[in-house]
Formats: C-alpha cells, sequence, structure tokens
C-alpha cells in the first residue's frame, strides 16, 4: 500500500518534471519566447543607452570610442535591415553575397560616423524617457544633455521582426539615421553607377 | 441628383488620390523637389559664400570675441525680434508663450540693460521661439515644394512665405531710430556668425563631408523643421522591414 502510494506520487513527480524540463527546452530552443514589448524595447534602449554614457565618458582616445561603438552596433542594432535599406531601390537587385559584404563593411562606418559625433558629446549624459508604441515597432525617447547647452531629444526605434531585439533608427531632433543613410548611399552609388561592390571597397575607408 | 453628386465626388475622390500618388515622392526622398535644378544652383552659391566668407569670418569673431562679448551680441538681437515673436505668438492664439516673451521683452530691455544680458533665463522665463512659418502651418497652410533661398539657405515655400511676412511685420523696425537699428543688424550679423560657431561641425558635416550636400541639407532641414513643428505625420521615416516584407 505504501509503495504504492509512493510509486504514485514519484510518477506524479517525474511527469511533473518531465513537464518542467519540457518547458525549458521550449525556452532554450525558441530563445526569448516573449513577444516585444514597451517594458523589453525600454530595457534595450537602457542597457545600450548605459554602454554609450560609459564609452563617451571613459575619456579615452577617439579610436577607442568608435570600437566601443562598433560594438554596440554589433550587439543593439539590426545593422543588416539599416544597410539594405540604406542602399534604396538597388538593394532589390542586388545578390546576398554583395548585400552580406556590404553590410559588414557598413558596420565599421557607421560606428566611426557616430562615434565621431558622439566625440562631441563628452560628458554628456543620455537619459531614457518615455516608450510610444507604434504598432509595428516601439520607440524609446531619450534626452541628451550636454553640458552648457540646450539638451535635444534622440528617439530610437525598436523592433523584433528581424528575430531578434534590436534597434533599426536612430531620430535625432527629427533627423533619421536611416533617412539620412539613404540619401548618402544614394549619392555614393550614383557616382559608381550603381556599383555595390565597389561602394563596399571604398566605404570602409569612409565615416 | 443625389446620386450624380454621389458619382461626381467619388470620381473626383479617386482622381485626387491618384493625381496625389502620382507626386508623392518615392519613399526616402520625403519631398517631392519640382525645383530642384534651380535649387541646386542656389545651393552652390550659398555653398561658396559660406565656404569663402561666413565660415572663415565666424572663426574669425569667435577668435577675436571673448565668449562673453558674443553673447551679449547675440542676446541684444534675439531681444529686439521678441515683439515679432509675440505678434506670433498671439496669431497663434498661444497667450501663454505670448505672456512668457513679453515679460521677457520687459526684464531683459530694463534689467538686463537693452537685452545685452538675460536674466529672464534664471528666474525660469526661457525664451519661446516662433515665426510666421509656423503661424501659417498652425492655420493650416500646406508646406509647399522645398526651395533654397540665396543667403538664407534651406526653406520651403510656407517657411520662404514666412520669412518674408516675419520682416514685413516686425514692430521694432517701425519703433527704431537710425542708429539703434543699425546697431541692431550687426548685432544680427554677430548672432549669425555665433550661430555658424556653435553649430559648426553639424553644419560643416553637412556640406563638406556628405556625398551630396545639396541633398542631405534638404532631408536635414525638412525632417528637423518638422519635428519643430510637430508636423510629422505618422509614416514620416521609413519602415526597413515593410519595405521587405
Amino acid at each position: 500500500m505504501l509503495t504504492s502510494i509512493l510509486m504514485q506520487n514519484l510518477n506524479k513527480l517525474t511527469v511533473r518534471r518531465r513537464f518542467f524540463l519540457f518547458g525549458v527546452a521550449s525556452v532554450v530552443v525558441t530563445g526569448p519566447a516573449f513577444a516585444l514589448d514597451s517594458d523589453s524595447a525600454r530595457r534595450l534602449v537602457d542597457q545600450l543607452v548605459a554602454e554609450i554614457n560609459q564609452a563617451t565618458n571613459s575619456g579615452g582616445p577617439q579610436t577607442k570610442l568608435i570600437a566601443a561603438f562598433e560594438s554596440i552596433f554589433e550587439q543593439y542594432a539590426d545593422v543588416d535591415i539599416i544597410s539594405r535599406s540604406s542602399l534604396g531601390p538597388r538593394a532589390r537587385t542586388a545578390s546576398s553575397e554583395e548585400l552580406e559584404a556590404f553590410s559588414r563593411v557598413f558596420r565599421g562606418y557607421i560606428a566611426r560616423k557616430y562615434g565621431k559625433r558622439f566625440m562631441e558629446y563628452i560628458g554628456s549624459a543620455i537619459v531614457v524617457k518615455n516608450t510610444t508604441n507604434r504598432g509595428k515597432f516601439f520607440e524609446v525617447g531619450a534626452s541628451v544633455q550636454v553640458e552648457g547647452a540646450e539638451p535635444f531629444e534622440v528617439y530610437f526605434r525598436v523592433s523584433d521582426r528581424s528575430g531578434k531585439k534590436l534597434f533599426f533608427d536612430i531620430i535625432i531632433e527629427g533627423i533619421s539615421l536611416l533617412s539620412s543613410e539613404r540619401v548618402e548611399m544614394g549619392a555614393l552609388l550614383d557616382e559608381r553607377n550603381g556599383d555595390i561592390g565597389r561602394l563596399t571597397k571604398d566605404l570602409a575607408s569612409l565615416g | 441628383m443625389f446620386k450624380l453628386i454621389k458619382k461626381i465626388t467619388f470620381f473626383k475622390f479617386i482622381a485626387l488620390f491618384v493625381l496625389l500618388s502620382a507626386c508623392s515622392p518615392r519613399s526616402g526622398t520625403v519631398v517631392a523637389d519640382p525645383l530642384e535644378p534651380l535649387n541646386r544652383r542656389v545651393h552652390a552659391l550659398n555653398k561658396g559664400l559660406d565656404s569663402n566668407i561666413l565660415s572663415p569670418v565666424s572663426k574669425g569673431y569667435s577668435y577675436v570675441m571673448p565668449d562673453a562679448v558674443e553673447d551679449s551680441v547675440s542676446n541684444f538681437a534675439s531681444n529686439l525680434s521678441l515683439p515679432g515673436t509675440v505678434v506670433n505668438n498671439v496669431l497663434q492664439l498661444d497667450i501663454p508663450a505670448a505672456a512668457n516673451n513679453t515679460v521677457r521683452f520687459v526684464v531683459n530691455s530694463t534689467i538686463g540693460l537693452a537685452g545685452l544680458f538675460d536674466p529672464s533665463e534664471s528666474i525660469g522665463l526661457a525664451g519661446r521661439d516662433t515665426d510666421f512659418g509656423q503661424t501659417l502651418q498652425r492655420w493650416g497652410v500646406v508646406e509647399g515644394a522645398y526651395v533654397e533661398i540665396p543667403l538664407f539657405g534651406p526653406s520651403n515655400m510656407r517657411d520662404g512665405m514666412g520669412i518674408f511676412v516675419d520682416m514685413m511685420l516686425d514692430p521694432t523696425s517701425s519703433v527704431l531710430k537710425p542708429t539703434m537699428s543699425s546697431y541692431r543688424s550687426w548685432a544680427g550679423i554677430g548672432a549669425i556668425l555665433q550661430k555658424r560657431q556653435i553649430y559648426g561641425d553639424q553644419i560643416d558635416e553637412v556640406l563638406y563631408d556628405s556625398a551630396d550636400s545639396y541633398a542631405q541639407s534638404r532631408l536635414v532641414y525638412l525632417q528637423n523643421r518638422r519635428f519643430q513643428l510637430k508636423d510629422n505625420p505618422s509614416d514620416a521615416y521609413i519602415d526597413p522591414y515593410a519595405e521587405f516584407e
């Protein structure tokens, strides 16, 4: 009698454990199964802003700041979609190898460009403020407080449509990185008769 | 009869839709720019004026002048523009801003020694700038085509009209005696030189480090101005995922 009760409980236990293990396994396999929401979008921006603040206030040389920016873009930005969108209509006819090579060089380019720009804000602090649901993505607002000047607004647009939670645009005082880079890449492509290979080669030394 | 009207309106609606989509810019170009050939020539002129005159002179100005003097010169010019700003505040029915700017003008003109100093700022009365371009926007006037104006730089039909009307509307210019008026003009130039220096890196990047400075300054002007006027449609920016779906 006792053994039968014990066995039954043991069975229950194994069932429960199996269930539990199955649960753990499914989380591991599917990755973060929670969809992007206001809180997780904000957390992402909190983390990346903390890294930018640390990078701009570490007081190292410019090369160090640029390296920090490259790792920030690698970790938090959907560089594939940013680079592809920057190419405009030309991206549609490009091969996946071309797009991949371009994306790799583009990450360095954008880190150099925006790393340099943030050199101007050394000693500044970015404070994350509000998060807005924009339907297909979230927009996280922040205020950049520079000493002796009016603070200005920055918005990070975050989406999980790549499969990961990443930002895909930074809007500074209304000016979008994505729009600005599409104008820039469009002009650079025009100069090279739409040759993405040549643009990829040249972009390595631009920014 | 009712049916006929309904038919016409429906037809008009379709016609309008077709027309608008024909005019709507391809995504990423932000605006239709029918005056582009002319605008590009004006841009070349403005860029030349910046690289030959404005940029070097502003560097010299900030090198020679102590910062405090530069601030006072700009304060003086900005204080005299306040009555015009108040006119626009009233035209926009923004009475709190009108009151704020009126008190600013009184305080800075007296305690601030004719506007050389800005004591209002320290008592929490920061400037609330506006212009006739914004007034027109509040009245429902559309932005219109992009224009680059000689000397003034990037603008659009609405803001270009605004610059002109602000000059006509300005209450200060009709009151000031000729000597004061010339001080004001010089101070205005000083303020421009200081601004060119403060935003130096950003301006240089757009004008001299971009592949197409005309297209880049057009984008920067339009997006920044729409942001400033809160005149952004919900789909103002690129959704890169939607493009590849």
